[in-house]
């Protein structure tokens, strides 16, 4: 039943009590931390539209110098998507209960997620190699305040992958491990969508 | 979506609720330090919050020190008095009654009002009290920091709240900055409990529409909160740039003291849309939980079922939502498009349909009823006047016409200090007579409550009535003395004098309170089971006060709303909402 017609609902009625007082009680037919996940997401997308509704309001300022990015900046594209595809494979893996497949496959994701942000500061030395500082231009300082953004929030990420890492050294059931690889693809699939408008907005503005 | 049979359903149905394992302490740190126990994280966000509430109150004094006796205090200068103003305004918003209505009540109230054994991230939970810790502790250092705390006003506008001149823009701003930062991550993982916990951690038979409203107030608030803190943190990360690395992404071209500044082309009216696309929802993530609370201290101590819970909860829904398009009110004087102001005018009139939807349907609920004038009842009744005192004059300044020579003046000082300083606290104080004795098992002093209420109520009209009067004569808000102004009168003066002696009387109130606090844990009275004969879940725990896992062996059942106050038919007054219905004396439809 949708939100809005339970709204609806008289509590206090004969007919309503019975009907409520079959009532699972929990709202959605999910797991609490999955539920939780995309809250979460929900207030990431929140906080990173509104650096971009900032970014679109700077932007439109006399004294904003685009800068010509980087050529490496496609190559750490790549690799994030690869690390996407990796999680992915994961997921698969967990889904099938294929330990050693599953273990080949979140390794690759997360070394390729920190190979894309040992690129990302990369892309940082040589912009500041070439005179870009933050405070030369707003342009500047927007492409280090998102890259930074995205990169912190991949490190959260890394910080989840950590954990599963460990718990596989301890059990080597992928049953049990499937749920958290789901969440863990989830966030990593929302990251690159996230990554992939930044560099947009970064490349053509 | 759960799917809800509606096939045969018995009229008692067996307790079979689906059972979550807890994490148990093992150890006195794990248990009252580390807790990750949502009632001890409540004590803790809640003993913080008061805690730095009390500076709050202590700068408050000493703002009025200021403003009643200006030659007298000469330790206070123009600086401090800019450092006072801002840290009592910040501290009052944010760590004080954000933390207080969420962290607190919330981490109280949701798992025992849902039925639940406690929140469904504890681990999270921990973590967001020692996070808020942490902010608090940022921001109390920078008391201590070369230049102070900042004194930019508690909105920080740029550019006026970085650049040299201005108190606290060597350290303090950027303390301030990374402790509101550090604020909203510890809030976000609360918030996601509250929500996730209240819509999957609900026991058996309690639907949406059988919560009580203190957990609607209290999860719209959080959803809230979880979307307006986002465009705060984007503000200050962005601002905290301009600060330390000399970005201009709100700064502009400046020339100060005939120097060129190295900024340029920033836009500080951006900073004021992030901020107040924050600010304003803020006013509500306070108000709802109040508005929720009230509902239900009011039909607990009128006997009485709260009059149009749905259209309660509609209304709940409604200022949640709107409070997002209300937010340049707060900008008229910075200049806009006529049109553009005449939209946030419009929508801010609005507003006031469903609170005062609200405003009728609490009054309606005492109409006829068994009034008991109890401690929380008096708060909850002063804080119908008050919220609705302040209410009208917020119509009259969402009028752009009549905001603009008003908004710097006393009377939009003494206009939210109604609305948003003492009608909050008010529901905070009478919702900590009415749970103190679920968190302690023992009543708080009735005599020192007495005292208490009628200082505390009588006290805020003879401030802030006053204020409201200055407001008219012109006097300018944020001023560290008048001076000589020609339309201004002598009188005003010895007004402020009256208002700074109250002030003094009210903070003292206060203190009789917490001592009442202390004195009761050991001295009260022994409160037992359940003593306001109250129908919602957090009062039918086995033991009192709750302990870890709060409902014993089994989770109760919601059989019932939490309103059957006076059912025709019922043995007593009141049916606890999990006793199931009895064939004879069902409740039939009110």
């Amino acid at each position: 039943m949708s939100f809005l017609e339970q709204l609806k609902q008289k509590p206090w009625m004969a007919e309503q009590i019975q009907v409520d007082n079959a009532h699972e009680g929990s709202e959605y037919a999910l797991p609490a931390a999955t539920l939780g996940l995309r809250v979460f997401l929900g207030v990431v997308t929140v906080l990173l539209s509104l650096f971009v509704i900032a970014y679109g309001d700077r932007m439109a300022a006399s004294d904003w110098r685009p800068l010509s990015e980087p050529w490496l900046l496609w190559l750490n594209t790549g690799v994030l998507i690869l690390s996407s595809v990796a999680m992915h494979k994961a997921l698969l893996a967990a889904r099938q209960a294929q330990i050693e497949r599953l273990k080949t496959s979140l390794l690759a994701a997360g070394g390729c997620a920190l190979v894309f942000l040992l690129g990302q500061v990369l892309v940082w030395q040589q912009l500041i190699a070439l005179g870009y500082f933050a405070a030369t231009n707003p342009a500047n300082a927007f492409f280090y305040l998102l890259t930074a953004l995205h990169g912190i929030h991949l490190l959260g990420g890394l910080v989840a992958w950590g954990r599963i890492i460990t718990r596989m050294g301890r059990e080597t059931d992928a049953a049990d491990l499937c749920a958290s690889v789901e969440l863990c693809t989830v966030y990593w699939h929302f990251l690159l969508v996230v990554w992939l408008v930044f560099f947009a907005l970064l490349l053509f503005t | 979506m759960a799917e809800i049979a509606t096939a045969d359903v018995g009229i008692a149905l067996p307790a079979e609720v689906e059972d979550v394992e807890l994490y148990h302490p093992k150890s006195w740190v794990t248990k009252y330090v580390f807790s990750q126990d949502a009632k001890v994280i409540a004590i803790q966000y809640s003993a913080t919050a008061i805690a730095i509430g009390m500076v709050a109150l202590m700068l408050s004094w000493l703002m009025r020190l200021q403003l009643g006796f200006p030659d007298l205090f000469s330790f206070i200068e123009p600086a401090d008095y800019y450092q006072f103003i801002t840290m009592h305004g910040m501290i009052m918003v944010i760590y004080l009654l954000t933390a207080l209505f969420l962290g607190g009540f919330g981490n109280y109230l949701i798992p025992l009002m849902v039925g639940a054994r406690d929140m469904v991230f504890p681990y999270v939970n921990m973590l967001s009290y020692w996070v808020y810790l942490a902010a608090v502790l940022v921001l109390v250092s920078s008391f201590f920091v070369p230049g102070g705390p900042t004194g930019a006003g508690w909105t920080l506008y740029p550019p006026q709240a970085i650049l040299e001149g201005t108190p606290g823009s060597e350290a303090g701003i950027v303390l301030m900055l990374v402790s509101l930062a550090l604020f909203i991550v510890g809030f976000t993982m609360g918030g996601l409990n509250y929500v996730t916990t209240v819509l999957q951690a609900r026991t058996r038979g309690m639907t949406l529409m059988r919560l009580p409203l203190t957990v609607w107030g209290i999860f719209v608030a959080t959803i809230l909160a979880l979307l307006a803190f986002p465009a705060l943190l984007v503000g200050a990360v962005m601002m905290t740039l301009d600060a330390v690395l000399g970005t201009s992404f709100f700064m502009p071209a400046i020339v100060q003291a005939g120097e060129q500044l190295s900024y340029d082309g920033g836009s500080p009216l951006l900073f004021q849309h992030l901020f107040w696309f924050f600010g304003h929802p803020e006013v509500y993530i306070v108000a709802l939980p109040a508005f929720g609370i009230v509902s239900d201290l009011l039909s607990v101590h009128a006997r009485r079922h709260i009059f149009g819970y749905r259209m309660m909860v509609w209304a709940i829904v409604i200022i949640g939502g709107l409070s997002f398009v209300v937010w340049a009110h707060h900008m008229y004087v910075s200049g806009m498009n006529p049109w553009f102001g005449f939209f946030f005018a419009t929508t801010t009139l609005i507003i006031a349909v469903p609170t005062a939807l609200k405003l009728y349907n609490w009054t309606l609920t005492l109409w006829k009823a068994n009034i008991q004038f109890t401690l929380p009842m008096l708060f909850a009744i002063a804080f119908i006047l008050t919220f609705l005192h302040g209410g009208i004059t917020g119509l009259f300044l969402g009028n752009v016409v009549v905001d603009v020579p008003l908004s710097d003046t006393m009377f939009v000082v003494a206009h939210f200090h109604m609305v948003m300083g003492v009608a909050p606290l008010l529901v905070i104080f009478g919702a900590i007579y009415h749970w103190y004795p679920l968190m302690t098992g023992r009543m708080l002093n009735n005599a020192m409550g007495q005292f208490h209420f009628w200082v505390t109520f009588i006290g805020a009209y003879t401030i802030f009535l006053p204020i409201h009067y200055l407001g008219f004569l012109g006097v300018p808000r944020r001023y560290f003395e008048m001076g000589e102004t020609t339309f201004i009168p002598d009188s005003a003066q010895s007004l402020n004098e009256f208002i700074t002696i109250t002030a003094l009387i009210v903070g003292f109130a206060q203190l009789v309170f917490l001592y009442n606090i202390g004195w009761s844990y050991f001295k009260g009275e022994k409160a037992g089971h359940n003593p306001w004969k109250a129908c919602s879940l957090e009062w039918q725990t086995p033991v009192v006060p709750p302990e870890h896992g709060n409902f014993g062996d089994e989770l109760p059942v919601a059989y019932r709303w939490p309103y059957d106050y006076g059912v025709p038919g019922a043995k007593e007054d009141f049916i606890p909402q999990n006793v199931p219905p009895d064939p004879v004396t069902a409740p039939q439809s009110r």
